[in-house]
């Protein structure tokens, strides 16, 4: 029986990482782009924090590659993070679950700031790549559009029933 | 019940497991370039959503250009009609030129000249990494796109693919910092190495010493591919150099260069290849 229940709704898991790599990859404005959000660790950490007992280490390294490919980075140094991503909120699912969505927003912001700093350090060693400032912003903006991301994405699991 | 569903213990062995698999890729990746295939399928699979954010953009162009007025229309092709007028102009010397360079060739007896095919790719409205100057383009290995493979537009150099997938590929463009061409002067033959400098449209021109600026290199020069390194083939226009500025604290000068072709703007390019020069037997 729990066997027939554990994949239910694996389609909105994999349409909602779907739409978090067309975001990343969508072309936006030279001045807009350093602050796009990190949509993918933010879609990852939903599921990570929502249903721990399918979405964890895994799939954050399977979404890692895939981001890997897209971003034209080396391939594993987006895996990497997003694994050590997918394994804190994992850790911490039932923490962040029970935070109203102000403090939820700022444990995101921690958790793309992990990746953000891994991504960056990771490339700085193998290329001539030079950490900046910016490498912090898109947490920034992951925080600040949190709230709506993790209503969607809430209401998107409890009208398919995904657990 | 659920707080016993994570298995906290077997949670972190297989994140170590998975951390230390990236690790394995990363190195592989750069040091030993293990996974230039693997890449090419991966960029294989990822085409589809690639090719759904394009499509929008794609689409407005499509919808832009079937709504456009017959007047622009007609201002257009006469525009061209004038155009192609010119090139032809210009073309009848070429072809004069052409035969008169072959005739000098024949007498030397060298048999250098290389021909090149070239192939139109689209370039696919995708954001790639930031820091890096790169552009996806839609033909991969199933057009026979292969690394290193020079890609230019209509003015001039854009740049060289890195990677090829099945159908499509990432170009490096000539201002990724990563990225250097050797060049010369077409008005004095003096050769150096453009290198780019991450900003959009800026080319550097590296190991110019300050006592040679008199001669070599001035304001408003045309600078060409070289053909040395033999990735490019010679005699392709790269831009103009904008700026010579002699350094005397520093063994070279600072010169700066603007690329001729429309680097980040437009939405094709065309890849070269390089026919191999048939061994030809000098007859006489």
């Amino acid at each position: 029986m729990n066997l027939a229940l554990r994949h239910h709704g694996t389609w909105v898991i994999v349409l909602s990482f779907i739409f978090g790599f067309m975001l990343n990859i969508m072309p936006l404005p030279t001045w807009a782009s350093p602050w796009r959000p990190n949509w993918v660790a933010m879609v990852l950490i939903y599921w990570c924090i929502a249903i721990p007992q399918r979405i964890g280490v895994a799939t954050g390294w399977s979404v890692g590659i895939i981001n890997d490919v897209l971003n034209n980075t080396l391939l594993g140094q987006h895996a990497l993070s997003l694994c050590i991503v997918s394994y804190i909120s994992v850790r911490l699912h039932l923490r962040i679950r029970l935070f109203p969505k102000f403090q939820q927003a700022i444990s995101i912001f921690g958790l793309v700031i992990i990746n953000q700093l891994l991504n960056a350090w990771i490339y700085s060693i193998f290329t001539d790549f030079q950490i900046h400032w910016s490498v912090i912003f898109p947490a920034i903006t992951s925080m600040i559009l949190w709230p709506w991301l993790f209503v969607i994405l809430r209401d998107m699991r409890r009208t398919h029933r995904v657990f | 019940m659920k707080f016993s569903i994570i298995d906290g213990r077997a949670l972190t062995l297989k994140m170590i497991m998975f951390v230390l698999l990236s690790i394995t890729l990363i190195i592989s990746d750069t040091k030993f370039g293990y996974l230039v295939t693997v890449r090419t399928y991966l960029l294989g699979i990822v085409y589809p959503l690639q090719y759904l954010v394009d499509m929008p953009i794609r689409t407005g162009q499509w919808l832009s250009k079937s709504a456009i007025s017959r007047n622009q229309l007609l201002s257009e092709n006469d525009r061209l009609h004038k155009e192609n007028l010119q090139l032809q102009f210009e073309l009848q010397k070429f072809e004069h030129v052409k035969y008169e360079n072959k005739r000098l060739r024949d007498l030397l007896s060298s048999s250098e000249e290389v021909r090149e095919r070239v192939q139109v790719a689209e370039v696919l409205a995708v954001d790639l990494d930031q820091s890096k100057r790169n552009i996806l383009i839609n033909k991969g290995k199933n057009s026979g796109v292969f690394i290193n493979q020079p890609v230019i537009d209509a003015k001039g150099v854009i740049g060289q693919v890195t990677q090829v997938g099945l159908f499509s590929s990432v170009v490096m463009l000539i201002t990724d910092p990563a990225h250097e061409l050797p060049v010369q002067v077409v008005r004095t033959g003096l050769r150096t190495i453009a290198k780019g400098m991450g900003t959009i449209n800026r080319l550097s021109l590296l190991y110019l010493s300050n006592t040679g600026l008199n001669t070599g290199i001035k304001v408003g020069d045309l600078i060409v591919t070289s053909g040395i390194g033999q990735k490019f083939p010679k005699g392709y226009p790269v831009g103009t150099v904008i700026e010579v500025t002699p350094d005397i604290g520093k063994p070279y000068a600072q010169v700066h260069s603007l690329p001729r072709a429309a680097l980040e703007r437009n939405r094709e390019v065309l890849l070269v290849w390089e026919i191999p020069p048939t061994p030809t037997i000098i007859n006489n």
